[in-house]
């Protein structure tokens, strides 16, 4: 593309965005002649630039719309009409723009449409240009609204207006001019123009006065450089790629971390003919870094430049009067923060409009104003930048979130009675269910506001509500200035260092047992008392699996670096704190990125790579991003994390024929949803459902269960490869974490056993016998050419996980043996029945795995060349290392069966006798 | 760090057909090929970052002039034991999608000149795992080098390869 060419696309495309909001302001304040004469000139420049480089259509509508701009500045009223007509055809000239970005050339097309519109506006009766003075103040404030009364075909017009425009464009063209350079112009329409000003700022609040007067400072220079490039010498600005700018901030990136490296081995030798030069270097470096940093800044105004205009429109289709108001438009921060939340802040200004603020006649009645005020504040707070999105609406009904939360499944009646109201309102936040990796939300909202979350967290930065009924709601955003280069406290734990950016640390504290500053337990989780209050602690070492299992429980000795995300504090227990250091944030390996914990690594000044801690990875780990550090919840928080030995099973509780609760692990279900019942069809007189594109078959959790007709229609998903079954469930009562004992039962087949769950009995469901009734083959291996069925051991000591891989295995075209210790295990292996291949589950209670599979190894013969499956709970890379050694074929965790299927799988079709 | 050894004498260069340049690789007696092209460089991986949680494939994470790399262990990767005894921890330097990855591997060795007429596709019961990143075998004096896909070995952790019946 012609470089010509390439400028004026951006040139324009900024010019556009301007006249969007300048256009906005005017139609608030119709008599700004300083606000008029700017987007005058500014598609004026785009019209003129637009004729050069002989692009026609552009042309033709920018002059169109010039042309009835030309109207208003003769005194023509402003009305609603007529500005969105040309916003309208601003957003024509956008597409077009996009289009000639795209392809280079401007597209085939007429804009009759537009251009006719606007020329029958400009076509208006016009008030005589005389009287001016006269008519400007009496618009003043109200919106005249002028219908078009007769229709006319573009055709019978077009020789009449095209006139018109010439006469217009002829005076245009002269007039700009001398107006621009004028600072005072004709004394004649200024003056009555210039009368009400004052009057409209003081009723205007104070505030919208101060965001309207930012705005113009910004916007007006650049005009002017635009329109006089005469000899007059402005502020030097030049435009760089982006891509340059990247490049320079990643060679400061590398130039500070060489620093760092020299600071660090000039704190080892006591050579003092260094220290001068690179106490230089080192302060030449930090301003090196500090100016690259200020050229990647943007004022955050950029980022709303676009709401004035997104609230117009919203408040005129949904018929509200709101008021929008912008202040610290001018804080900066770095673009890449800034791209990352344009479009959250934006979708966050929709909602307020659209399910914050009440409409007029609601308000009135409340006793509030009818105009509704969302207000917009960014300003700078340490190292971070803070941005306020407040409604003066309606507030969130948080009784409303309760029922909500209890109906989605989210959390228990009980659990949502001891919430705080702030945690409550953080529901909204969640996408439906907030084990989001296997069960997504059926629906409604709270799925945009969950983006919004992940994308302000994605970059650090944590989000708050703060809510009243009636009164409104205020969301606080906090993000880090930039991305590149953090401030980071380096911690150990263990033999490893970490980094923990410091923007989250509160505070640190030093405990030691039998100090005043002591790690306590309740229930096996530590806690911290810290002036008067209980704070839960996530020990590194536990969280990582840095420990050895065999190695003794930690001391609780070292420090506590207390840290926020959100209103949620905690406490991370490290065993050594060094020292602060700006670190360079690099990404993490694509091939580790699923690990939560990690925001990313950095080169320490003495050369070695360290991670990153992620305080909002931990955050969830403490709890589900819900819970605010309160007494109450810390029992069931730390739970996950700290009793994986434990082996506590994710359950979801569900209804189903009957008041008897019944649960089946969260680990097979693929999917919640609520389904329209109207839309269950029946062939062969079997329940069907158009799901995802394919016929998915449903079955009753109960032969006794009705299904019902019409409404909502809970339904569990159960797929496998390309099939799914739907479980038509009554109600999805809850997903908890259990410690399950499981009685069995041997008489019923449709039922595992059953077990306490939150102190009531619940029937766990066999999933395999629900499985053929669904589809009759499911359960037979037809989809490989099996000779004969491979047989497979299980080994594990745990009945209930026994039983419940036992089908799995099966429809995966296996023999399955059991086993429930070594001692069982190797009898069998040592006995007549044929074996191909053992899933060995490593942690078992007396002889673990690990000598189930030694002791293979030793015995000779098939049994030492046997191809095993390690089934392991918790990937600690030791005892991944020392399955390996053994020659495990597998390692899989324990609840990923998938995984399992995959791995035996592939045993099964290696050729057997090879593997022997 | 050394740069990569290009000695050519591994064959009888032949003189008809097209020939493919491989670095060599050895984990214990088994000899592997990678296209030369596709190595960055070859290197002592030391200090390595231990990565809690990581897959078993991963190593760690390793300082290189300035550049984090992802040291990736073949050994894992082809389902055989770890090396046992010390050793240094030779790296072959591969980029992938923009990021670099170390491949931990016994040793290097020279650098083979190899005319396709030596060339043959993988054998059909080859272990599934090694079918996968193997891009099949040349035939060598009194031995046989396996060509690895570069591309298959750093394939993992996103998905499970999926069993393929054959």
């Amino acid at each position: 593309m012609d470089d010509l060419l390439r400028e004026f696309l951006t040139e324009s495309g900024e010019h556009l965005d301007t006249v969007d909001l300048e256009l906005v302001r005017f139609e608030q304040d119709p008599n700004n002649q300083t606000i008029l004469r700017n987007i005058f000139r500014l598609v004026h420049t785009i019209k003129g630039t637009c004729g050069f480089l002989g692009l026609p259509r552009l042309e033709a509508l920018a002059h169109a719309a010039e042309t009835l701009m030309g109207k208003f500045r003769d005194g023509m009223p402003v009305t609603s009409p007529a500005v969105s007509l040309i916003l309208q055809t601003l957003d024509r000239i956008k597409v077009i723009l996009a289009e000639l970005e795209r392809t280079g050339g401007e597209p085939a097309g007429v804009d009759e449409d537009l251009i006719g519109a606007l020329e029958r506006m400009s076509e208006e009766p016009v008030p005589a240009p005389e009287p001016v003075p006269v008519a400007a103040p009496a618009a003043s404030g109200t919106l005249v609204p002028q219908v078009l009364e007769r229709a006319l075909k573009p055709g019978e017009v077009s020789l009449d207006d095209l006139e018109r425009a010439f006469r217009d464009t002829a005076v245009e063209i002269e007039a700009p001019a001398p107006e621009a350079l004028a600072p005072m112009p004709a004394p004649e329409p200024v003056r009555p123009a210039a009368r009400p000003e004052p009057v409209r700022q003081e009723a205007a609040a104070a505030a919208p006065a101060e965001a309207r007067r930012a705005e113009p400072a910004r916007s007006e220079p650049q005009p002017a450089a635009e329109s006089e490039s005469g000899p007059v010498s402005k502020v030097q600005t030049i435009r760089v790629n982006v891509d340059t700018l990247e490049h320079l901030m990643t060679m400061v990136s590398e130039l500070v971390l060489t620093r760092n490296q020299l600071l660090e081995i000039a704190r080892r030798h006591e050579d003092g003919n260094y220290k001068v030069p690179l106490q230089r270097l080192s302060h030449v470096t930090a301003e090196l870094q500090e100016g690259v940093m200020k050229t990647r800044m943007q004022p955050i105004g950029s980022a709303w430049q676009k709401l004035p205009r997104v609230v117009r429109d919203l408040s005129s289709e949904l018929g509200k009067k709101i008021d929008l108001v912008m202040q610290g438009a001018e804080t900066e921060l770095d673009r890449q923060v800034l791209e990352v939340i344009k479009d959250p802040l934006t979708h966050m200004v929709r909602n307020s409009a659209d399910h914050g603020i009440e409409s007029g006649a609601e308000r009135k009645s409340a006793g509030k104003p009818e105009k509704g005020t969302i207000r917009l504040n960014a300003f700078h707070e340490g190292g971070t930048i803070t941005i306020e999105i407040a409604d003066d609406g309606k507030g969130l009904d948080l009784s409303a979130i309760r029922r909500k939360a209890v109906e989605r499944g989210v959390a228990t009646e009980a659990e949502v009675e001891r919430m705080t109201d702030a945690q409550v309102a953080k529901f909204i936040f969640h996408a439906g269910f907030s084990t989001a990796k296997a069960v997504t939300s059926v629906s409604g909202r709270g799925v945009g506001m969950d983006v919004v979350k992940t994308n302000i967290e994605l970059i650090g930065g944590t989000i708050d509500i703060q809510t009243q009924l009636g009164a409104g709601t205020t969301f606080t955003i906090k993000i880090p200035l930039t991305l590149a280069i953090v401030a980071a406290l380096i911690v150990s734990a263990r033999e490893h260092r970490f980094a923990i950016p410091q923007v989250s640390v509160l505070e640190l504290v030093r405990v030691q047992p039998g100090t005043d500053h002591a790690v306590e337990r309740i229930n096996g989780s530590p806690v911290l008392r810290l002036r008067d209050r209980l704070l839960p602690i996530v020990p590194v070492a536990a969280m990582l699996g840095l420990d050895a299992p065999d190695a003794p429980a930690s001391t609780d000795e070292g420090f506590v670096v207390v840290s926020q995300v959100g209103r949620q504090r905690f406490g991370i227990l490290v065993d050594g704190v060094f020292h602060t250091e700006e670190i360079v944030v690099k990404p993490m390996s694509s091939k580790l990125r699923h690990i939560p914990l990690f925001s990313g690594n950095t080169i320490l000044g003495d050369g070695a790579v360290v991670l990153i801690i992620d305080p909002n990875g931990v955050a969830r780990m403490v709890g589900s991003g819900t819970a605010s550090g309160q007494p109450g919840e810390i029992e069931a928080e730390a739970e996950g994390d700290e009793n994986a030995g434990d082996q506590a099973v994710t359950l979801l509780v569900f209804k189903g024929g009957g008041d008897a609760l019944k649960a089946v692990p969260l680990s097979l279900v693929t999917r919640l949803e609520e389904i329209d019942a109207s839309k269950i069809e029946w062939v062969g007189g079997r329940p069907l459902i158009q799901y995802r594109g394919r016929l998915m078959p449903l079955v009753p959790a109960d032969p006794a269960q009705a299904m019902k007709r019409d409404g909502a229609q809970a339904l569990v998903v159960f797929s496998d490869g390309e099939r799914s079954m739907g479980l038509v469930v009554d109600e999805i009562v809850d997903i908890v974490d259990e410690v399950l004992d499981v009685e069995l039962v041997t008489e019923r087949s449709d039922l595992i056993g059953s077990a306490v769950v939150r102190n009531r009995a619940t029937e766990i469901v066999n999933i395999a016998h629900y499985l053929p009734l669904a589809h009759d083959d499911w359960g037979q291996p037809t989809h490989r050419a099996v000779p004969k069925a491979p047989s497979l051991l299980l080994v594990d000591d745990s009945a209930f996980f026994r039983e419940m891989l036992t089908p799995v295995l099966k429809a995966a075209g296996f023999r399955v043996a059991q086993a429930a210790d070594a001692e069982e295990a190797m009898r069998h292996l040592l006995g007549e029945a044929r074996t191909d291949l053992v899933v060995c589950d490593l942690e078992m209670p007396g002889r673990s795995g690990f000598d189930l599979i030694e002791a293979m190894r030793k015995a000779g013969g098939r049994l030492a060349e046997m191809p095993v499956v390690a089934l392991a709970g918790t990937m600690a890379p030791d005892s991944i290392a020392r399955a390996r050694a053994l020659g495990v074929a597998d390692c899989v965790a324990k609840f990923d069966r998938s995984g399992l299927v995959a791995a035996v799988n592939e045993i099964a079709s290696a050729p057997l006798d090879a593997a022997a | 760090m050394m740069a990569a050894n290009t000695n050519t004498a591994g064959t009888p260069a032949q003189a008809t057909g097209e020939t493919t340049d491989y670095v060599t690789v050895l984990l214990g007696d088994e000899l592997f090929g990678l296209p030369i092209d596709r190595v960055h460089d070859v290197f002592i991986a030391t200090n390595l970052t231990d990565v809690p949680l990581s897959p078993p494939e991963i190593k760690g994470l390793l300082n290189l002039r300035g550049r984090v790399v992802t040291a990736l262990c073949l050994r894992r990767r082809l389902g055989l034991p770890d090396r046992t005894g010390d050793g240094r921890n030779m790296a072959v330097g591969l980029e992938h999608g923009g990021e670099a990855y170390g491949l931990l591997v016994d040793q290097v060795g020279e650098v083979m000149k190899l005319a396709n007429d030596t060339y043959e596709p993988n054998p059909v019961h080859l272990d599934t795992r090694w079918r996968a990143v193997s891009r099949g075998v040349h035939r060598l004096d009194g031995r046989l080098l396996i060509i690895l896909d570069v591309e298959a070995v750093l394939a993992f952790g996103d998905e499970r390869p999926a069993a393929t019946a054959a």
